[in-house]
């Protein structure tokens, strides 16, 4: 695996983009690189658009202004074929797995599958429970409907049907909140398996700083209606934005930090 | 990997069918690769049992993979992955699985010549590996069949007796309210009762206005041929004043209310609104089923006045356009061949049918679960639940009042 090491590929470029709704403008100039292999993590206050970010980079929101390449392709001005191609090679999870509840968690994840031609049905019941293996939930939840299943099961089921394609970036919209400290570490520890094995580039949109510290390549913050800052951990402890400071060296921040490095600042390279 | 980078940082102000190109011909190694033109290929190597693999083996050529294997009239006793261009896990699968099924049978399948990313894959995808169980098997035939049925039966006494209980919630609550009047709560009566009532006044003035122009119409087409059409006026007033507006209006109603007092309450518990209540101090039952159940309780017999009204004037007004019966001459009529007891018999189900429909949808709110499916679930149960029980009660009602002869 080439990290994002020597000359970085840029897998998702963001430029000059602009939301707003009504009067209230979300972003403006946001620029923002992702590159092959990374595990990028989001973070800013409530209302800074994190997922507003996320929606546009993905299409689901179309943006007043600026320019978005996932993978090469223009999200906004590239043609059909083109952005259809792009759905098998990104995968989304939605906060609480946005699994569709009328199906079990095996036809959750055989749903994209079905778009492969000549798929032999068998081989997709398989290749789902091979996926649902995968994010570490057992072979009977395949059976379950996700109304049965826990908060922390549901997000790894749709993990799992996000992943289904093998995708090269997946989306995860705050993939630990509402976990307890175990199941949110096991998560991460999830996350940073899967990213490593399968070469996966992650955009994490997060609140938990020990999400950051645990798996995050680089960090990049959303504050005043753009990125502010991106790097790795280091980088943002030596800011001096007073959100950025206040977020990095609150006391959960120092929490965090003093105790996974004592002495040290805990950071990635 | 790195090496086609360039071609891909450097164009990407190119149009996008360009860029599409440089895309497909990215060369690729590692799992996350664009859009395949190859497709796989099988070869054995000389007239050894080694297949070699070349090409592409992912999620689009598993299946193919599979057929040709099986095709095959020796199983290879290796496979030679060194040709192999892309695989993902779903190609890692398929041969894993393989390997898998060889083992079962006590032969061995080697898989030769991976890659280190392909050997990283395969080591990932082998610790995946599902171990399929089987779940819980149901049991089948006679004793299961008759095992439902009593269970089915059992759950259906217990939803009644649950309503009854719910009846009888309804009834304490209402006598203590009694008791303290200062606790209940006026504006709450009020609302609900604006709600219920009227504004479905325009709903249910309509229907049995057209209830009544069906009947005028359908019922003179009939009476013509004996030379009865005077006896239209009667047709038109024991039907409507006895059976139809009330029965209709109720039907209405358990559509309208019944699954708006499920959603709200519904809600509130899927919110734990209703545990906060308790743990402040405040009675659900108080709260929120006494001014619900009340008001409709008030209203209903009200709207049921409305529905016979407009009725009896839509009926009026379709005699006189097709039978010539004029508004004095059906008001004769009406007051010389109908009993003042056929309005009686009507409105005395009112509030029966009230009480059904309010106490219904209350105790189907109360069953929500804490997701939104069975907040659903429960608001179209509680229609049904509550129509199927209006008309239940009001076949009760016909025997009853036939056999006291009223």
């Amino acid at each position: 695996m080439s990290g994002p090491a020597d000359t970085p590929e840029v897998v998702i470029r963001v430029r000059g983009l602009q939301n707003r709704f009504g009067r209230n403008i979300v972003h403006e100039g946001l620029d923002l690189d992702v590159y092959r292999g990374e595990i990028l993590g989001i973070v800013g206050g409530s209302g800074t658009g994190k997922s507003v970010l996320l929606r546009s980079i993905t299409g689901l929101q179309r943006p007043d202004a600026g320019r978005i390449e996932v993978l090469g392709v223009d999200i906004l001005s590239g043609d059909e074929r083109a952005r259809a191609t792009l759905d098998e090679r990104w995968g989304v999870m939605f906060q609480d797995g946005a699994l569709f509840s009328s199906l079990t968690v095996r036809e959750n994840v055989e749903v994209p599958l079905r778009a492969i031609e000549g798929l032999d049905p068998r081989i997709r019941s398989q290749l789902a429970d091979l996926k649902i293996s995968m994010v570490g939930l057992p072979y009977l939840a395949g059976d379950s409907y996700p109304a049965e299943l826990s908060g922390g099961m549901r997000k790894r089921a749709g993990l799992a049907r996000a992943l289904a394609l093998d995708p090269e970036i997946v989306f995860l919209d705050e993939p630990t909140a509402g976990l307890d400290p175990i199941g949110a570490a096991a998560f991460d520890t999830l996350i940073r398996g899967l990213s490593r094995s399968m070469g996966l580039t992650v955009f994490l949109v997060t609140h938990d700083l020990d999400t950051l510290h645990a798996i995050c390549d680089r960090v990049a913050v959303l504050a005043e209606r753009r990125v502010l800052v991106e790097g790795g951990l280091r980088d943002m402890l030596a800011v001096d934005h007073p959100w950025v400071h206040e977020y990095f060296h609150g006391p959960r921040a120092r929490a965090v930090f003093d105790v996974a490095s004592p002495g040290g600042t805990g950071t990635k390279e | 990997m790195t090496g086609a980078n360039p071609a891909q940082t450097a164009g990407p102000r190119d149009p996008p069918e360009r860029g599409m190109t440089t895309d497909d011909q990215t060369p690729a190694e590692a799992p996350p690769a664009p859009m395949p033109p190859a497709g796989l290929a099988l070869r054995p190597r000389g007239d050894s049992a080694v297949l070699e693999l070349s090409g592409a083996l992912t999620v689009h050529e598993v299946t193919q993979l599979q057929a040709r294997l099986e095709r095959l009239e020796h199983p290879p006793e290796a496979i030679d992955l060194s040709g192999l261009e892309r695989i993902d896990t779903a190609g890692a699968w398929a041969l894993l699985a393989l390997e898998r099924a060889r083992a079962a049978e006590g032969t061995t399948l080697r898989l030769e010549g991976a890659s280190a990313e392909t050997t990283l894959l395969l080591d990932h995808v082998r610790r995946a590996l599902p171990e399929p169980e089987e779940p819980p098997r149901r049991e089948r035939g006679l004793t299961a069949m008759l095992e439902r049925t009593g269970r089915s039966v059992a759950a259906g006494a217990a939803f009644l007796l649950d309503l009854l209980g719910y009846f009888g919630l309804f009834l304490a609550r209402l006598g203590r309210t009694l008791r303290h009047p200062r606790e209940f709560r006026m504006t709450a009566l009020v609302a609900h009762a604006e709600e219920v009532g009227y504004r479905a006044v325009p709903i249910v003035g309509l229907m049995a206005f057209l209830i009544g122009v069906v009947l005028a119409f359908q019922g003179s087409a009939q009476l013509r041929q004996f030379g009865a059409e005077v006896f239209v006026v009667d047709l038109i007033a024991i039907s409507v004043l006895r059976e139809l507006g009330i029965l209709l209006t109720a039907i209405i109603v358990a559509g309208r209310t019944a699954s708006a007092f499920t959603a709200a309450i519904g809600s509130m518990k899927m919110r734990e609104e209703i545990d906060a209540m308790r743990t402040l101090g405040l009675d659900p039952a108080t709260v929120l089923f006494v001014p619900r159940i009340l008001a409709l309780l008030i209203m209903l017999p009200i709207l049921g006045l409305i529905a016979n009204v407009m009725g009896l004037f839509g009926g009026a007004l379709m005699s006189w356009i097709e039978l010539g019966i004029s508004p004095s001459m059906f008001r004769t009529r009406l007051l010389e061949g109908t009993d003042v007891s056929h309005v009686v018999v009507g409105l005395v189900k009112a509030p029966v049918f009230a009480l059904i429909i309010g106490v219904v949808g209350c105790h189907a709110g109360m069953q929500v679960q804490g997701n939104a499916e069975s907040l659903g679930r429960m608001t179209s149960q509680a229609v049904v639940t509550a129509i199927f029980a209006v008309i239940v009660a009001d076949a009760l009602f016909s025997i009853f009042f036939a056999q006291v002869g009223l």
